[in-house]
């Protein structure tokens, strides 16, 4: 192989085209074919000489990466002038165009608005150099501190729960074995068995330090305590920092326990803070769940279908922990599902079976049904509608019947809504035009027309979002009422809160157009993000710069740029005008509207808006 | 500065030195001209010496001068044909004068020719006549033939007995790059292109980044400047063999006939040739992989007073201080250090040690000797470390380094940082409460009364204290730093080619030393001050005296730029590793080159002595820190785990354990004590310095410790034995 490397490298050489269309770039026509050659020859030995000197001069400003400088210095070591203007330290500024028969190489320049310049806050100022000390090790061990790296990176973590026997490395042992077992013979029999003791694990003490310990109680305090500011903060350290490997045993127990006497006792509040941990948990890369699952599920699983979660199920809104602990699932089951742990298949019986089941109430079927259709279209499609056409007449049953209770009756309607909201979507894409009522009533009986009208929604949102994303501009030129009313509730409660952490304050509630049913979609194929950020770019120099000016941590990962990840389609920035903001100019909101095939993460987003609303939820946008 | 008393005479001295390494670097000029006079009419470049050579080269043999003869009349330089046949006293032909010059031009070329490959004078093909008879200088110059050639050597070498064959292995890399070179040279390019491609697969591993070099190189104009060739030409490449090894491989050679080969082994080979049992492949790829080969054994003969100085006398008045200051337990603690002390002092001279005035030293002033005191009082503090009691780490993180750290130092009590950055400046940051202060200005220093017992204390200016002062002046990236052992000087060796030197008492540049011309890449201080070494991509690596603006001597001999420079901790002598992936210790006293190690296999970035002077550690591009003992001039251990370049290496100050800091961002402990025990009573090993390395990495390595995406740039133990880290968070 390496030889194969070498010829490659031995044979490289710059096109003669290239050197053709330089020559006449400055002048020489009609260049002959020889000269080409030669001078492609020799313009690439020398640009190879240059980029070895180049190399010098990165490994002795200890990078690894070789910069526009390094070639500088080459340049200038060789005693040629330095290419001046190429000071990107990222990448070349070239771009490359062809058409028509042509072949172009071209600096990129955009045009740029100068009001835009004029009227963009300037940016921070990167800061200064600045030297900080933490400890590396102490005496031989080193401290699980958010300066050192994870003790234990997150891909050894997946290593040691799915393939433990790699991590043991006694992979031929085990093939021994089993082949000295099949000779019958039983001194190799017995040999098996020694081995097998031997590979058994010496059980390890998980002992955790006095810091750690104490770190643990305060965490779990106030992720179960009264304070929401304190929680909040919790849980953003929990969903950043990267030395909880060590405790991950005890936080999954302590999810569990709590989950189990809480839901005996009807505590909502509480179930929803413990969820809101298995949350931060799972969004913290460093850390891999999979052997934590056996606690976890179940509770997730507790939170989603139990028969009652509250005191008062008639007023409580126990509908959205139901609803969040679903997409946890289904997040879960996307992480971790494998094809020897089965989880994704193994949930969706377990959904479908006492959903199947007549005597099960509403609150657990709408559990069930919120777990299965998380879990995406494709369930929805198998094993949600084709059940709708009963699920529509027990609904009818318990609308149009005899009043039997309350309960069954908000149960009834909640289920109705929820069905309406996952199936319609999946249905337009589904079910060709046009959408006749009748023949919806047909195939989806009592729910049908009201599919009808819900797909029909869905359709020209979807319409509608397609000729949005055409549009280039940002600027939006009629903006919907709910948003008008968004933005001056957003811009007036500007509280005093970390860029990071979002606050979605009360008012938005205003956003659904129904403020009375907080779990009935607006329109249904639209979504919101709402996401503050500080004033100027959050591109990665932010990254840096918040590294140092929150001390605390100084690289909690910060506010990624969504405006770069994602694709934004109306973006609506609050203008900061002096009236409204008053001492805080630099707080920004942007309300990005996505279209519904957005990636899953984002889907979680309105839940909690809705949720928020009931002053339960913070949450937390990473991009 | 402060003035040395006798330092007349080293500076004297290396006049000499200058002139020796002008020398030298003229000489391979002058062994081209001698290895051409047997093949080309006219070696050397003016034209009366290059006829009077080849009239001297025409007498051997009339039939050659006849040919010469014909070539000239042929390219019509007759004034040439006429001074040769005049000085050779051959009978007149018809002449017709023209444009002798050109003659010169063309002359001249083809003798380089023939001194680069001496066969390959049949360079002139287009010359048929000439051709028949400059063929008989070299019957071999049939490119086609070349591939051949080495197929047939490799089949022999394959076929030789396993004892031999690591050993005359050795011979395929010269050779290939030889005749690759040679057929560039001649302008053979396909053949060149095919042989390269044929071959280089065959070639060690560790040769891969010199065969990228040769790979892009295929054109005879390529060769004028390019360094690597220039080396590979100029100096010879060492191979060690056994005789019985040796002698195998010239039978074949002889009986094969293949000159081509063995004009190559002669020419531009040197073999040292050994008595005893052949190398084995490991024994011989652990000292491969230098740019010219192993060191030649005499090169490693030379003595080397590794031992340390005597501690100067220092009596301790100051104590019964020491003793207020340390509580209780002041008593005990103070008698450990007088032990250790008198100790030392009453110990007759070290045997290897040289002698206390070898190299004239500053005189201790008063501050030194309080730093002294300092320096034992914190010493009996020190922890003793070892496999079961490994140091602490203190990581001091660079952040918001945009421009680039590029190196870092720290002073030997750990009080003060500095950091050199690309964009030019060097900052030094104090990590103690003690700010930084400028002294005053001249006017203000004027009213402050000179008698007061802190007048130390008044002439400093509070206003411009700071826990951090930048340093601006140099026009590149700063590549390297060292801070004087009594911490008022800094140096920085910068991309612009100076050297400078920092007051941190004033924090203004002093001088900017000038004589590199290229990159500087490395300096250090010597530990007793007043001296400083520097090295850079001149090749050359230069030692100063603070107080002279020209250096005193000038080490030369590297093939490659001079990576890396440290100070005996006797300031005897001088380490310089390189890019050609060598060290070299250098004898300040004379500039010789005592000592040459090879087994690098990638340029050399960190260099360190271990305290008690025995002992060298080095790291490299390759990932490895390899250990050396200076006094046999050996191998002594390899240490595997590194996956990057190593940027640091450090002993503590006992010399028990070894930290290295890399590019893979972690810092490892070594097992010092065991890495050296292990080796050093070998009798055998030691006389013929063929080294049976254990691969024991594993074993010695105490602990790794992963740093957040922060490459480990420079470490440094403090005097109680903790070990500070620096480097910058790259995120």
């Amino acid at each position: 192989m390496a030889e194969e490397r070498r010829q490659k490298q031995c044979s490289v050489i710059l096109p003669t085209e290239s050197m053709k269309a330089m020559a006449e770039s400055v002048g020489v026509g009609q260049l002959q074919e020889e000269s080409c050659v030669a001078i492609s020859e020799e313009v690439s030995y020398r640009i190879k000489e240059i980029a070895q000197d180049a190399l010098k001069f990165m490994h002795h400003g200890k990078r690894r990466k070789l910069t526009t400088s390094d070639i500088d210095n080459a340049l200038k070591l060789k005693n040629v002038e330095p290419l001046y203007g190429f000071q990107s330290q990222e990448f070349i500024p070239f771009r490359f165009a062809s058409g028509g028969g042509r072949e172009l190489h071209f600096y990129e320049e955009r045009e740029v608005d100068l009001s835009d310049i004029i009227n963009t806050p300037l940016p921070r100022v990167p800061l200064d150099v600045s030297l900080k000390a933490h400890w590396l090790s102490i005496e031989g061990v080193q401290p699980a501190i958010p300066e050192n790296p994870p003790p234990a990176p997150k891909e050894q973590q997946k290593a040691e729960s799915t393939e433990p026997l790699k991590v043991a490395k006694p992979g031929q042992e085990e093939e021994a074995a089993i082949q000295g077992k099949s000779q019958g013979a039983t001194a190799a029999d017995g040999k098996g068995k020694e081995k097998g003791l031997i590979r058994l694990k010496p059980r390890s003490t998980h002992e955790l330090s006095v810091e750690q310990q104490l770190y643990y109680k305060e965490i779990t305090e106030a992720c179960v305590g009264s304070c929401e500011a304190k929680r909040a903060e919790a849980l953003q350290s929990i969903a950043t920092d990267p030395g909880l490997y060590q405790m991950l045993p005890r936080f999954s127990t302590f999810i569990s326990e709590g989950v189990r006497v809480n839901v005996v006792q009807n505590n909502l509040a509480l179930l929803i803070y413990l969820m809101r941990m298995v949350k931060a948990l799972m969004d913290n890369p460093t850390l891999y769940l999979e052997k934590y699952l056996h606690e976890l599920i179940p509770a997730v699983v507790t939170c989603i279908v139990s028969k009652q979660l509250c005191l008062r199920p008639d007023v409580d809104n126990h509908w959205a922990l139901r609803d969040f602990a679903a997409r946890l699932m289904a997040q879960s089951c996307k992480t971790f599902s494998t094809t020897t742990n089965n989880i994704q298949s193994r949930i969706t019986k377990t959904f479908t079976k006492s959903w199947l089941d007549d005597k099960t109430q509403w609150t657990t079927r709408y559990g069930c049904i919120a777990g299965l259709a998380e879990l995406g279209p494709d369930v929805i499609k198998t094993l949600i509608l084709p059940r709708l056409t009963v699920e529509g007449a027990r609904i009818k049953a318990v609308m149009e019947g005899p009043v039997v209770s309350n309960i069954d009756k908000i149960g009834a309607d909640h289920v109705q809504s929820l069905l309406l909201k996952h199936c319609a979507s999946v249905i337009a894409k589904i079910r060709p035009q046009p959408d006749n009522v009748e023949q919806y009533r047909t195939d989806y009986g009592y729910l049908g027309p009201m599919l009808c009208s819900h797909v029909m929604k869905a359709r020209t949102q979807a319409a509608l979002q397609a000729q949005q994303v055409n549009r280039t501009t940002l600027t939006i030129t009629q903006p919907r009422p709910t948003l008008s009313v968004s933005q001056s509730g957003l811009s007036g409660s500007t509280g005093p809160r970390t860029p990071s952490i979002i606050k979605v304050p009360s008012s938005l509630t205003l956003m659904s157009p129904r403020p009375g049913t907080p779990s009935q979609p607006s329109p249904p194929a639209t979504k919101y993000i709402v996401m503050a950020t500080s004033a100027g770019t959050a591109t990665t120099q932010q990254v840096i710069t918040l590294s140092s000016s929150q001390s605390a941590s100084p690289v909690t990962s910060t506010v990624p740029s969504a405006t770069s990840t994602l694709q934004p389609l109306v973006k609506l920035e609050s203008g900061s005008g002096p009236g409204l903001t008053g001492s805080r100019p630099l707080q920004k909101y942007i309300v990005v509207s996505l279209p519904s095939s957005a990636s899953s993460s984002l889907e979680i987003l309105p839940c909690l808006v809705q949720l928020k609303t009931q002053g339960l939820f913070g949450l937390n946008v990473k991009g | 500065f402060r003035a040395v008393p006798d330092d007349g005479g080293l500076v004297d001295a290396d006049e000499d030195k200058d002139i020796k390494t002008e020398a030298s670097n003229d000489s391979w000029g002058n062994n081209n001209a001698n290895d051409g006079r047997l093949l080309s009419p006219s070696p050397g470049s003016s034209a009366s010496a290059g006829s009077n050579k080849s009239a001297a080269g025409a007498s051997e043999e009339q039939q050659t001068l006849l040919a010469v003869l014909q070539f000239l009349r042929k390219n019509k330089l007759t004034e040439s044909v006429e001074i040769l046949r005049r000085e050779a006293g051959l009978p007149e032909d018809s002449l017709e004068p023209k444009g002798a010059d050109s003659l010169l031009s063309r002359v001249t070329a083809s003798s380089t020719a023939g001194a680069q490959a001496p066969t390959k004078v049949a360079a002139g093909e287009d010359q048929p006549d000439v051709n028949v008879v400059l063929s008989a200088y070299s019957q071999q110059g049939d490119p086609a033939l070349y591939e051949v050639y080495y197929s047939g050597l490799k089949r022999f070498i394959e076929s030789v007995l396993d004892c031999h064959r690591a050993e005359l292995s050795q011979v395929f890399y010269p050779l290939f790059v030889h005749m690759y070179l040679e057929l560039v040279y001649n302008n053979h390019e396909s053949e060149a292109k095919a042989f390269f491609e044929k071959f280089s697969g065959d070639q060690e591993c560790y040769y891969e980044d010199d065969l990228r070099v040769l790979s892009s190189l295929t054109k005879k104009e390529h060769m004028r400047g390019n360094e690597t060739l220039l080396d590979f030409r100029t100096s010879k490449f060492v191979l060690r063999i056994s005789r019985d090894s040796y002698q195998l491989l010239k039978r074949h050679l002889q009986e094969r006939q293949n000159n081509q080969i063995w004009n190559i082994i002669q020419e531009h080979l040197y073999i040292d040739i050994f008595d005893g049992m052949p190398r084995s492949k490991s024994q011989i790829d652990a000292m491969s992989g230098s740019l010219a080969g192993e060191a030649k054994r005499e090169a490693n003969k030379a003595k080397v007073y590794y031992g340390l100085l005597k501690e100067p006398e220092i009596e301790l008045p100051l104590d019964d201080e020491d003793e207020e200051a340390e509580n209780e337990e002041g008593k005990p603690k103070k008698k450990k250090p007088k032990k250790d002390s008198l100790g030392s002092k009453s110990k007759k001279q070290d045997p290897n040690a040289p002698s206390q005035n070898r190299i004239p030293l500053p005189e201790l002033k008063d501050s030194d000797k309080l730093d002294k005191i300092m320096y034992m009082k914190e010493a009996t503090k020190r922890i003793r470390l070892g496999p079961d009691n490994l140091p602490s780490i203190c990581f001091y993180s660079f952040l918001n380094a945009y421009q680039g750290l590029t190196a870092v130092d720290f002073t030997d009590d750990s009080s003060l940082i500095a950091g050199g950055f690309a964009d030019s400046t060097v900052r030094v940051w104090s990590v103690t409460p003690k700010k930084l202060r400028k002294v005053k200005s001249a006017a203000d220093l004027n009213l402050i009364d000179k008698e007061s017992d802190d007048v130390l204390e008044r002439i400093m200016d509070e206003k411009t204290a700071s826990e951090s002062k930048i340093l601006c002046g140099h026009s590149g990236p700063v590549y390297g730093i060292s801070f004087s052992p009594d911490r008022n000087y800094l140096l920085s060796s910068s991309e612009d080619g100076t050297v400078r030197l920092w007051s941190l008492q004033t924090f203004t540049c002093l001088v900017g030393y000038k004589g590199h011309n290229y990159p500087v890449w490395d300096t250090q201080f010597s530990p007793h001050g007043y001296y400083f070494v520097s090295g850079g991509h001149d090749r050359v690596a230069r030692l100063w005296a603070t107080d002279h603006y020209q250096p005193l001597r000038m080490f030369s001999g590297h093939l490659a730029d001079v990576t890396c420079t440290r100070f005996h901790p006797n300031s005897n002598y001088v380490a310089t590793g390189s890019s050609d992936r060598t060290i070299r210790l250098w004898d300040v006293l004379n500039g010789n080159c005592v000592r040459i190690f090879t087994g690098h296999k990638g340029p050399i970035h960190a260099l360190a002595f271990s305290p008690n002077g025995k002992f060298l550690a080095s790291g490299a591009t390759d990932g490895r820190v390899l250990l050396w003992d200076i006094g046999h001039g050996l191998m002594v251990g390899e240490l595997k785990g590194h996956t990057d370049t190593i940027y640091s290496l450090r002993f503590s100050r006992d010399g028990e354990i070894l930290a290295s800091g890399s590019m893979d961002n972690t810092v490892r402990l070594w097992d010092a004590t065991k890495a050296f025990d292990d080796l050093e009573t070998d009798d055998f090993t030691a006389a013929t310095g063929h080294i049976h390395l254990q691969d024991n990495s594993q074993e010695l390595l105490l602990g790794t410790y992963m740093t957040k995406s922060t490459p480990v740039i420079h470490l440094h133990f403090t005097r109680r034995n903790l070990l500070l880290a620096a480097g910058a968070y790259n995120p």
